[in-house]
Parts: structure tokens; C-alpha cells; sequence
């Protein structure tokens, strides 16, 4: 059968032109998600891709899987429809810092919260890129765009720590130049049962070019970066000389060998709130990988056991019985 | 003394063709179970019946204060009706401010039956009053029968373990025991009710029946009356087995088994909204069905879940209200460029903005029919009775999927909770319009934007291998579906979307004209304001008049043949409970006529006498 076939990245290349600008971000994200997603073992007509609105909501027309291209911030409700409606499907959405938690930031909250069984890539630019440059609710303070000729005094979210107290059950961050980082990180996702919530990094070349180039260009990235791996010592630096201690609520730079072990599935979601914090202090590493990955009831899985056990209990509705039921009385 | 129409001492005959009675209390008092149980009784006897809740938007507003009363009118009768009644014949005040708001509808001559127990100067006072309604000349012309009901339940219920506050609140089933033994009617149906309601409360259900049976045996009180009344069964009725059904239920039970009729099962997204969210509830107790339902986070999730599901090959449903519908405009419109199945519900309440939640209003139609950007056509139909709404969503759902396209379904608050008989349908006289998903690959390649005689496109379930496609907002290719920014397309495919709703016109009847095929002035309905205007007609004509009448149930398109029949009458009036959304819609389709608009727009339904008076008006000149 077709079905069992392994896939190929080519398999997943639909027949359009990709129409993102030269030296965007998203195509090493596209490449990737081909990838990772060709080695799952999922036929493509199982897979769906929901977007919103934005250059990064294009990404659906480029996979030759089933894609819903909706309206702007909405993708998680659609996802969550079609994941309800059919739980077979492997279901990705795909949204930017803009559609995702600006104008969508109340879906984006709601799906996470729900933990239904959705993969999220969550590409952040901090720009609006579609709409031709203005500041989003990633941007940092004191951006200047179209929107913000002095400088935006918009206080920024931070997307991890969105997804943390939304209580997300998976959330992680990647960077689209770490092509081997970001394919592990996806396939994480892709294996987590519940919604999962994947920020990357990504560059839009022609609105906010370098916006992450502080942390993530190559030649800086293995110090200015700290790649969170469950059981694993947090240590970073080009040498591996260095590690995060945690103590408290702080973390402390500390020799490699006195690092904490990552842990990301603590009862408390604090210690992952704790690191995704460390963005706003410029001395220390910036955590990318698994920030948090637990296990939790999954929305539609609960939703499915509910009408299946309606339907054990009382036996399938049948027509007649929706009509012919309560106090009746006939007329002759 | 003024004659009473059908009720008082002074009648000999204890038989009535038919009776409305207002149950008004507080809003805590339980006036809406009270007034629903003595409908369901109604309804077991045979009556035919229709129902007016008519309750504030606040849950407990200030006790005792006129904005916190609420009223339930029932009128059921030996005859067809078709309104609850312009006037109550007796009206039930449980306190000042339930009388001080109601007796201005109570008939001349009618029976108010006042429980003085709640009469304090206190409670006068809270209810805004200066002087005491019962002795200020208020009562004047009313036959006044005064109970302290408060005093009666507690001593009905001495010894009971209930705390004296909670006695109280067995007030209404004393009433309602009482009314049942002025109308002659059996307690069994609310005794069985009652313990099935408080079955993990037994000592509930007790008092409340203990209550009831009070109010039926108060033997120094039926003195009072000196006469019981009854109201026979309703012979009249077509044959066949009938429930009593409220709008909002039977739009629901509409809805799957419209998905039934077309092999689908029902996903709803909803949120909830006043006076829609009954809908969502008894959906959510369909599971059995097979029924999807999902509380969304808001009005815009709710249609965007609802699209997603009609995606994977659910009939995707979502209910709202006038607010929501403002919300949801922009998922209407995905929905009309995706060309995929779903049924929108619009419960019509009082706006603009949050308005009169709990109040009725038929102003939605324009924002239906045109309410979203672009050129956006969705075809749009509107029930006209509690019952009507069973066929309406079987029949929004018929054009849903026959069509590929988004329908919008009328209702509104008079429709979404008043209560009629419904005579339950024949399941094999259903209409039949099974689905066919396109399952594989078809001669010549697929191409998800190919028509059939209805222009409708394919439906493809997402899991079909080799069908793979992707489907958005951005304009599509005809046939291929490829985003394409082509103005001829664009052109192309603008009037290839209107031109598809338009041809739902092919697929409906067109409306009968009620009365004469022609004469001095037809009227023109749409929506709830159905029972008055039957009414109306009915008692205009029966004083020789050449009024006739025609309901729209298809607002969108609409349907053939209305030219012809607008010209053979002389004059067309409209009445609508907006500032004339259907006229305005007629003048701009029908240019030839002339129609005369006759608006209310209090949150109320039209009385029957105003229709009638609106008519003899028009004929006079």
C-alpha cells in the first residue's frame, strides 16, 4: 500500500512557487519541517497544516499535505476543529509573533492551555514583515519602524513564558540557522502527545535583518546561547567551560562542572518560567531547546472518550428517538 | 363593569375556548419553571399552546424592584392559535413590582390574583410604588383574588426539615397547584417532574409537591373563584404525535438530524450568548448522536473551530446572537471563499451592541444577508414558530452541503424560547440529501475547484491519499484553486460565488399566499412575527376583508414568482420588529411595488390587535 512507502523530502515539496524574499528565514524552517516530517512514518494525506495570516502563514501552500490557510490570528481554532473532528490527523500550525500573540495571542492561549494534540512552530521575526515593517508585540523596546518613528515603548512578550503560563505541556526554541538543532528540536515536538509550542528564531532580512544576530549568528552562538536538554548539564560556551546553576529563583553562571541537570518535567513550571526569563539579562546566556515537556490530558482525546462513552452508555442516536421522546400526546 | 371575554363569576359556562394566563414574580421566584410546568400539563391535555417568557437580562436583579421581575405568559386553548395572547386573562403577581409592571396588559374584567403576603410597605416601597396598588384604585375593573401565599407555604409546610428561607421558595408550586385547580388540570405530570428534578434532593421534591397539593386543595380559596374553568384538547390539530418543543430545541434536534439526513455528524463551536446558548447545551447532550460540541474561547473561535471541522467532513455548526454574529463576520467570509458547508444560527435579540440581551428583535437581517466585506453571498432563512425552526435547520443544512456554502439561520429570542406544539415528523417523509465525499481521484485529475450543476465544488475529507490540496482566504484560481491575484479571475470568481447562492432559488418553493390569490392588501412576513400576523389575517378577514398573506422563510436568495404575486395585490404591508430591513430589501429586489413598513421595535412582539388595527388603517383609505 502507498500508505506504508517512506516518504522523501521531495514528497512533501507541493507544486507552487514559494514566495517568501531571498534569505528569509523561513525557507531553512520549510526545509527542515520536510525533513523531520518525511522520517515520521505518516503518510502525507494524514498530515494537515493550519496557518493564519502573515509570511509565515504561506508556509501551508508549500507542503503537498492537506493545508488550511485561514484568517489572520486564527489558526488555533481552526486546528483545534479539525483535530476534534478527526484525531488521525497529524496536525501542524504555523504562525508568526504578530498573528500568533498579537491579534490570535487569545486562541494561541486557549489552544495551549486545552494541551490539544497540535504541533505549533511559532515563527518570531519580532517585525511585521507582510504588512511591510511594523513593530509587533515581540519587538523590543525602543524599535523604530513605520509604526514607531521614536522608538516603540510597547513592552514585549516573551513567547516562552506566554506558552509556560498558558500551561503548556511542551514548549521549546529554536533559531533557523540551527538547522541541526532545529530538526531535533521539531522531531521532539512532533513525538510530544498534547499541543506543543515551538518559538524559532527567525530573520526577516528585509525588516528586521540581524534583530537575533547578538545570540544566534553562528560565530557568537555557542556562548551567547544555553541549549536546555532534558538530563542533560546545562553548559555552554565554544569550549563547554561554563554551566547555569539554579539556585532559588536565580541562575548563576558556574564552572561546567558544577552545572544543574535540565530538568523540564517538574511539577512546577517554575523552573522553566525561571529560564525563559534569562532573555531580558544581557549577561547571560539566551536558553533555547526544551524549556518544558510534561505529560497531561489531551483535549480532544477527552472529548472523543466523552462521546464514545454517551454513545456505550445510552447506544447511537437514532433519529426516531430525537424526535419521539419526553411527554408526548396524540392527536387523532 | 367592562364584559370580560371569557372568564369571571358572572359567566355561567365553566368551558373556555381559550385562556392566557401571566405568571409574574421576582426573578428568584421560579415564574419561568412555573409558567413551563403549567405549559407542559397544557400540552399532555391536548391543548394547543404558545408561550411568552419574558425575563430581564440580570440573573437576581434587586429583589423586589420592577427591573427584576419576570413573567411567563401561557395561553392554551380547544382551537389553532397562533401568539400567546395580547392580553393575560389572569395575571399571577407574586409581589408589587411583578403587578405594578404587568396589570397594564391584564384584560378588562380579568382575574389578578395578588399574594399579599409580599404586599409589606417595605415591599411596596422597593418596588418604586408610592401608594399600595391594592387599595390606590389600580385594581379597578379587575376581579382581585388576594392570598398570602407566604403564610400558606409555611404552614403547608410545617414540620418540614427546609430552612424557613428555603419554604419560601416553594411559593410558586403552591401557585402553580392553585392555578391547576382553577383550570381543572392534573398534578402528575410536575409531580413526576419535580422528583426527577430534585432526585439527589429528596426532601426537595417533597415540600415542592407537598406545596403543589397545598395550592390544589386550598378549599377556603376556591371559594373565591366560585368556579372552576376548563379549556378542552385541541381537536383541530392535524393528526399525529406532537411535543412541546422551544425554539432553540427544536432548531437543535433540526440540526442533527439535518446532519442525519445528509450522513454527517454535527460539530459545534460555539460560545455562550443570550438568548442562543440553550442551543450549544442541548447539543452538548447529544453526544450519543454522535455530536461534537465545543465551548469555545469566543464568538470567533467558536466559527473558526466550527469551519476546520466541516473541513475534515462534519457539518460544522456554530449559534449565536446579534453580537457574535459581528464577531463572526470575518469567518463568514473565509467560509463563503473556502465554499464549505456550515450552518450559522443567529438568535435575534434587542441591539445595537449588548441591547436587550433578553428581549426579541428581528434587526439582523441586513447584517446576515450583507454583513461582511466584499462581495460575500451566504444564503439566509429565518423561522417563523418555535416548531418552524426543526424544518428551517433541516433545511439550512440541505442547502449547506448541497451547496458548499455557509447558511445562516434566523431566529430570535420570541421563537428561541417560546413553546408550541410540535407534530413530530414522519422519518421516512424526511427529505434525503446524503453527501458524497470525493474519495479518490477523478477522470481527468482532481481539481478542488471544479462545479457541479449546482456549482458546488468537491468535498474532500483531509486523510483521503491523493487529494492533497490546500485551500485559503487569498483568491483562487477557478478549477485549480491556486492562489491567483488574476483580475479576470477575481471577476470571474466573484460572480461564480453569487451566481451559486443565487441558484438556491431553484431548489425552493415559492411561498403560498394565505387567503385570496389576490385583493386590497397582502402582508408580507418573515421571521416570528408569523403568529400575529396569521392572527390578523385571520380575524380581518373573518370582518369580509380582502387581506391575504405570505411568510418568507428564504430571505436569500429569494424566491421565484414574488413579482407576480406583489402585483396582484393593491397594497403590500410589511411589519417587522426593525425600522423596515425586509422593505428596504424588497423596494431594492422588487422596484415595480410599493410597500408599506410597519415597524416595532420595543423588544416586544407584535400584538395581534396592532396588526389588525394597522390593516383596517390601510384598508380604510
Amino acid at each position: 500500500m502507498a500508505e506504508t512507502q517512506a516518504l522523501t523530502k521531495k514528497d512533501l515539496k507541493s507544486d507552487q512557487d514559494v514566495r517568501w524574499c531571498p534569505g528569509c528565514g523561513d525557507y531553512a524552517i520549510l526545509n527542515s519541517a520536510q525533513g523531520i516530517l518525511a522520517g515520521l512514518g505518516i503518510p502525507k494525506h494524514k498530515m494537515v497544516f493550519v496557518s493564519g495570516i502573515g509570511c509565515s502563514s504561506r508556509f501551508p501552500y508549500y507542503m503537498n499535505t492537506y493545508g488550511l490557510h485561514s484568517i489572520h490570528g486564527r489558526a488555533p481554532a481552526f486546528a483545534t476543529g479539525i483535530k476534534l473532528a478527526n484525531p488521525e490527523l497529524t496536525v501542524w500550525l504555523v504562525t508568526g509573533d504578530g498573528d500568533g500573540l498579537s491579534i490570535g495571542g487569545n486562541h494561541l492561549a486557549h489552544i495551549l492551555r486545552r494541551n490539544v494534540d497540535v504541533k505549533i512552530l511559532l515563527f518570531n521575526n519580532e517585525i511585521y514583515g507582510l504588512t511591510k515593517g511594523q513593530y509587533s508585540p515581540t519587538s523590543g523596546i525602543g524599535l523604530k519602524t513605520k509604526t514607531s518613528p521614536m522608538g516603540s515603548v510597547d513592552r514585549p512578550f516573551n513567547p516562552v513564558s506566554f506558552a509556560l503560563g498558558c500551561g503548556a505541556t511542551f514548549v521549546a526554541r529554536t533559531i533557523d540557522t540551527h538547522q541541526k538543532h532545529m530538526e531535533a528540536t521539531l522531531l521532539a515536538a512532533a513525538a510530544h502527545k498534547g499541543s506543543a509550542l515551538v518559538e524559532i528564531y527567525q530573520n526577516c532580512v528585509i525588516f528586521n535583518d540581524g534583530v537575533f544576530d547578538g545570540v544566534a549568528e553562528k560565530s557568537v552562538r555557542d556562548d551567547k546561547t544555553i541549549d536546555l536538554q532534558p538530563g542533560q548539564p546545562m553548559v555552554f560556551g565554544k569550549a563547554r567551560d561554563r554551566g547555569l546553576r539554579v539556585e532559588g529563583f536565580d541562575v548563576r553562571v558556574a564552572p561546567a562542572e558544577s552545572a544543574d541537570t535540565w530538568r523540564a518535567d517538574t511539577p512546577s513550571a517554575g523552573p522553566a518560567f525561571v529560564m525563559s526569563q534569562l532573555d531580558a539579562d544581557p549577561t547571560m546566556p539566551r536558553p533555547i531547546g526544551l524549556f518544558r515537556r510534561v505529560a497531561a490530558p489531551i483535549f480532544n482525546e477527552g472529548v472523543h472518550a466523552q462521546v464514545n462513552a454517551a454513545i456505550a452508555k445510552k447506544g447511537a442516536g437514532k433519529l426516531r428517538d430525537l424526535f419521539y421522546t419526553g411527554d408526548m400526546w396524540e392527536v387523532s | 363593569m367592562t364584559q370580560t371575554r371569557n372568564l369571571g363569576a358572572d359567566l355561567p359556562s365553566q368551558q373556555f375556548e381559550n385562556v392566557v394566563i401571566r405568571f409574574a414574580g421576582d426573578s428568584g421566584d421560579g415564574m419561568q419553571i412555573t409558567g413551563s410546568q403549567f405549559t407542559h400539563t397544557a400540552a399532555l391535555l391536548g391543548n394547543d399552546l404558545a408561550t411568552f417568557p419574558d425575563f430581564p437580562a440580570e440573573i437576581r436583579a434587586p429583589a423586589g424592584t420592577q427591573p427584576g421581575v419576570s413573567g411567563f405568559q401561557v395561553r392554551f386553548s380547544s382551537s389553532d392559535i397562533h401568539t400567546p395572547g395580547d392580553r393575560p386573562d389572569v395575571l399571577v403577581a407574586m409581589n408589587p413590582a411583578a403587578l405594578a409592571v404587568n396589570i397594564k396588559d391584564l384584560a378588562p374584567g380579568g382575574i389578578v390574583i395578588i399574594n399579599t403576603g409580599q404586599f409589606a410597605e417595605r415591599d411596596i416601597a422597593k418596588a418604586g410604588l408610592k401608594s399600595n396598588p391594592m387599595t390606590d384604585g389600580t385594581l379597578a375593573g379587575f376581579r382581585k383574588i388576594e392570598i398570602d401565599i407566604n403564610d400558606r407555604v409555611k404552614r403547608a409546610l410545617e414540620g418540614s426539615p427546609l430552612s424557613p428561607k428555603d419554604i419560601q421558595r416553594c411559593k410558586n408550586f403552591y401557585t402553580l397547584g392553585l392555578m391547576y385547580w382553577l383550570y381543572s388540570r392534573p398534578l402528575d405530570a410536575t409531580v413526576v417532574w419535580l422528583k426527577d428534578k430534585f432526585s439527589k434532593k429528596p426532601e426537595l421534591a417533597e415540600a415542592n409537591i407537598k406545596a403543589l397539593t397545598a395550592g390544589f386543595n386550598a378549599g377556603d380559596i376556591h371559594e373565591l373563584f366560585q368556579n372552576r374553568y376548563e379549556v378542552a384538547a385541541c381537536t383541530t390539530m392535524p393528526p399525529g404525535t406532537y411535543r412541546n418543543i422551544t425554539g432553540n430545541e427544536a432548531a437543535s434536534i433540526g440540526l442533527v438530524a439535518g446532519a442525519e439526513l445528509a450522513g454527517l455528524k454535527v460539530f459545534i463551536g460555539s460560545y455562550p450568548i443570550t438568548p442562543a446558548s440553550s442551543i450549544l447545551e442541548q447539543l452538548a447532550s447529544y453526544k450519543h448522536y454522535g455530536v461534537v460540541s465545543f465551548q469555545a474561547e469566543d464568538e470567533i473561535a467558536a466559527i473558526c473551530s466550527a469551519i476546520g471541522a466541516s473541513y475534515t467532513g462534519y457539518l460544522g455548526v456554530t449559534s449565536t446572537s446579534g453580537p457574535g454574529m459581528a464577531l463572526k463576520g470575518e469567518g463568514m467570509g473565509l467560509a463563503v471563499s473556502l465554499e464549505l458547508p456550515l450552518v450559522i444560527v443567529d438568535v435575534q435579540r434587542g441591539g445595537p451592541s449588548t441591547g436587550l440581551p433578553t428581549k426579541t428583535e428581528q434587526a439582523d437581517l441586513l447584517q446576515a444577508i450583507f454583513g461582511r466585506n466584499s462581495e460575500a453571498p451566504i444564503p439566509v432563512l429565518a423561522a417563523a414558530t418555535p416548531s418552524d425552526a426543526f424544518e428551517c435547520a433541516v433545511e439550512a443544512v440541505r442547502i449547506a452541503v448541497q451547496y458548499m456554502t455557509p447558511v445562516i439561520l434566523l431566529s430570535d429570542g420570541y421563537i428561541a424560547n417560546g413553546a408550541e406544539p410540535w407534530r413530530l415528523p414522519e422519518i421516512d417523509k424526511l427529505p434525503r440529501f446524503a453527501v458524497k465525499f470525493l474519495g479518490e481521484v477523478p477522470e481527468g485529475g482532481y481539481l478542488p475547484y471544479a462545479r457541479d450543476d449546482k456549482r458546488a465544488r468537491p468535498w474532500v475529507k483531509p486523510g483521503t491519499p491523493g487529494l492533497e490540496h490546500r485551500i485559503g482566504g487569498l483568491e483562487k484560481a477557478h478549477l485549480t484553486g491556486h492562489i491567483s491575484y488574476d483580475p479576470e479571475n477575481h471577476d470571474f470568481m466573484v460572480r461564480m460565488r453569487a451566481a451559486k447562492v443565487a441558484g438556491v432559488r431553484d431548489t425552493i418553493p415559492t411561498p403560498p399566499v394565505v387567503g385570496d390569490a389576490q385583493g386590497d392588501l397582502l402582508v408580507v412576513g418573515w421571521g416570528s412575527t408569523y403568529g400575529s400576523i396569521a392572527s390578523a389575517v385571520e380575524i380581518t378577514r373573518a370582518k369580509g376583508q380582502r387581506v391575504s398573506r405570505l411568510h418568507l422563510r428564504h430571505l436569500w436568495p429569494l424566491p421565484a414568482g414574488l413579482d407576480e404575486i406583489f402585483a396582484r395585490f393593491k397594497a403590500i404591508l410589511i411589519p417587522e420588529m426593525n425600522l423596515g430591513q425586509l422593505a428596504r430589501l424588497l423596494r431594492s429586489e422588487y422596484p415595480r411595488h410599493d410597500f408599506i413598513s410597519y415597524s416595532k421595535v420595543q423588544g416586544q412582539p407584535f400584538k395581534t390587535f396592532e396588526l389588525t388595527n394597522k390593516i383596517e388603517s390601510i384598508l380604510e383609505k
